[in-house]
């Protein structure tokens, strides 16, 4: 007897099963949550903290924020970031300022722990949301972050 | 010479086999080495060190802020309770009190962080066992935890959000209102996971019974978490030894007597439903305040030990630091729960069947970087 009723248990359970999925097959479209992703590129947006790369941001004068303090090679647990700097005369005032020389950035090595971010205390490096990082020579993920000729913005110290 | 003696012509012999390091059901780099006489299995005996990436002597040469984001790839399923073990342990040796704030987001976030682990363990579950539907259900609800910890945390696995002293930076004005969303959701969802697999018949008769581990073998394996607790070995340390949130807490720790397969997979089940629980109770009533307590740029640790306990989505995750008075520690040592959990897989399986070897395994709830970090 109990044959049967395992029988007519094991049958029950696997149509409740199939049921769910049954209920999903039916209505997928309402309970679609994948993103379609290479054809969604335009209008994919990541959230605002998220972490893609390290970035500096320059404004329209082609200055950055960066003192140059080392606050972010120090944070960083492992080598990622390299700061040349080098202590350069500042023709306002006449004194000996530092200043970076590059900001080097090495992107295959970082772990996007946000501690370089969070040490920073003028702000200078912020998360970019660039996500795609891909490339075809490993080298281009050595990154200089400050651009060519830029400087930094006034009143900024550390 | 051939022999015409029956017994001598089928004769069977122990053999061995291995099973991983590449192996879909060892969720990793594990190498099981097995001893096989036809189907039964007469010993199991673990193989580490494929993906031992010494983070303990990594945390020798790191900061105290540092040490945090290395464990994120030690358990990577529970990567935000494991940061909290090692903020909690600096701030216990600096006596530095975190605001109420922190300590409240930190647990809403760590239960988050546990019901997305058990759901993926589900779904794992249910493949392991031959149910391949379970996984694609376990990872719809999955997705919705990331998305909450990538628009508040930055990341959707490896976080590092807890630093010593508080959080890096305040919870996303969305939080609330998704933690919210996603609770009435889970909610309707859950009974799904028992409709799909608990209830089934196939899987009820693959897991009752197999891979018992009595209450005495479970405390002398040293195992803990949703293992020892399937065994009836009341072990959970956010009741034992409270930390955060839960000393104010109201809860329940799931405990089921039975010891076998399907005992384990009720704990986490339940804790999922006690999970949700927590959560409700807290996300109304997050205090004001400030997310973290500021902290000198280099931390230095006291002379002395130093020792803390969390609960993670595995069981009992133990941080011991011997600090010497510098920026970095002397010594650090982890205590991870996936180790001592796997230690007890012998006693599980020894008399059984290698088809329940997956089923048992897949119970324990590995997570290989955690064993071998």
């Amino acid at each position: 007897m109990s044959y049967f009723s395992d029988i007519y248990k094991g049958i029950k359970t696997l149509f409740q099963g199939m049921g769910v999925t049954g209920k999903y097959f039916f209505h997928a479209r309402k309970e679609i949550i994948t993103q379609q992703y290479p054809d969604n590129k335009d209008t994919l947006k990541m959230f605002d903290r998220f972490r893609g790369e390290v970035v500096m941001p320059h404004d329209e004068n082609n200055e950055h924020r960066c003192t140059g303090c080392q606050s972010c090679e120090l944070a960083c647990p492992n080598g990622s970031i390299e700061i040349i700097w080098d202590r350069q005369v500042d023709p306002e005032t006449g004194k000996k300022k530092k200043m970076i020389d590059k900001h080097i950035y090495h992107l295959s090595m970082c772990t996007m722990c946000g501690l370089c971010i969070e040490a920073c205390p003028t702000n200078a490096i912020v998360w970019s949301q660039e996500f795609k990082h891909a490339t075809f020579n490993r080298s281009e993920l050595t990154k200089i972050l400050n651009k060519p000729g830029s400087k930094v913005k006034k009143g900024i110290e550390d | 010479m051939i022999t015409t003696k029956i017994e001598d012509r089928f004769k069977t012999e122990e053999y061995f086999i291995n099973m991983g390091p590449q192996h879909p059901a060892t969720h990793g780099v594990l190498r099981l080495i097995l001893t096989i006489d036809g189907e039964i299995i007469k010993n199991v005996e673990p193989d580490l060190g494929y993906i031992h990436r010494s983070i303990e002597k990594m945390c020798e040469r790191d900061s105290y802020q540092q040490i945090v984001h290395l464990t994120d790839r030690m358990d990577y399923l529970s990567a935000h309770i494991n940061n909290e073990a090692v903020c909690l342990v600096v701030e216990n040796a600096l006596e530095l009190e975190v605001p109420e704030r922190v300590k409240v987001i930190r647990t809403i976030l760590a239960e988050l962080t546990r019901i997305s682990s058990h759901a993926l363990w589900w779904g794992v579950m249910g493949m392991d066992v031959g149910a391949l539907t379970t996984f694609m259900y376990a990872f719809r609800d999955r997705e919705l935890i990331n998305d909450i910890f990538e628009e508040t945390c930055g990341a959707r696995l490896t976080m590092n959000y807890n630093i010593p002293g508080g959080l890096m930076f305040d919870i996303h004005p969305n939080f609330v209102k998704r933690v919210k969303d996603f609770i009435a959701e889970f909610k309707t969802k859950l009974p799904e996971y028992d409709t799909l697999l608990t209830n089934n018949v196939i899987f009820q008769k693959r897991t009752k019974g197999v891979g018992f581990l009595s209450r005495e073998d479970a405390i002398s394996f040293g195992t803990s978490g949703p293992v020892a607790r399937g065994s009836g070995y009341s072990c959970d340390v956010r009741k034992h030894h409270p930390y955060s949130a839960y000393t104010k807490m109201d809860f329940k720790e799931v405990l089921r007597t039975a010891g076998d397969t399907l005992a384990r997979y009720e704990v986490r089940i339940q804790e999922m439903w006690e999970s949700v629980a927590m959560i409700e109770s807290l996300i109304d009533n997050i205090p004001e305040g400030d997310y973290k307590v500021a902290t000198k740029a280099v931390i230095k640790l006291p002379k002395g030990e130093f020792y803390q306990k969390v609960e993670t989505a595995r069981g009992e995750l133990g941080v011991f630091v011997i600090s010497k008075g510098d920026k970095s520690p002397y010594r650090l040592k982890f205590r991870s729960p996936g180790f001592s959990n796997l230690s007890a897989l012998n006693k599980m399986i020894v008399g059984g069947k290698i088809g329940d070897l997956v089923a048992v395994s897949s119970t324990l709830d590995l997570v290989v970087p955690d064993i071998d970090r």
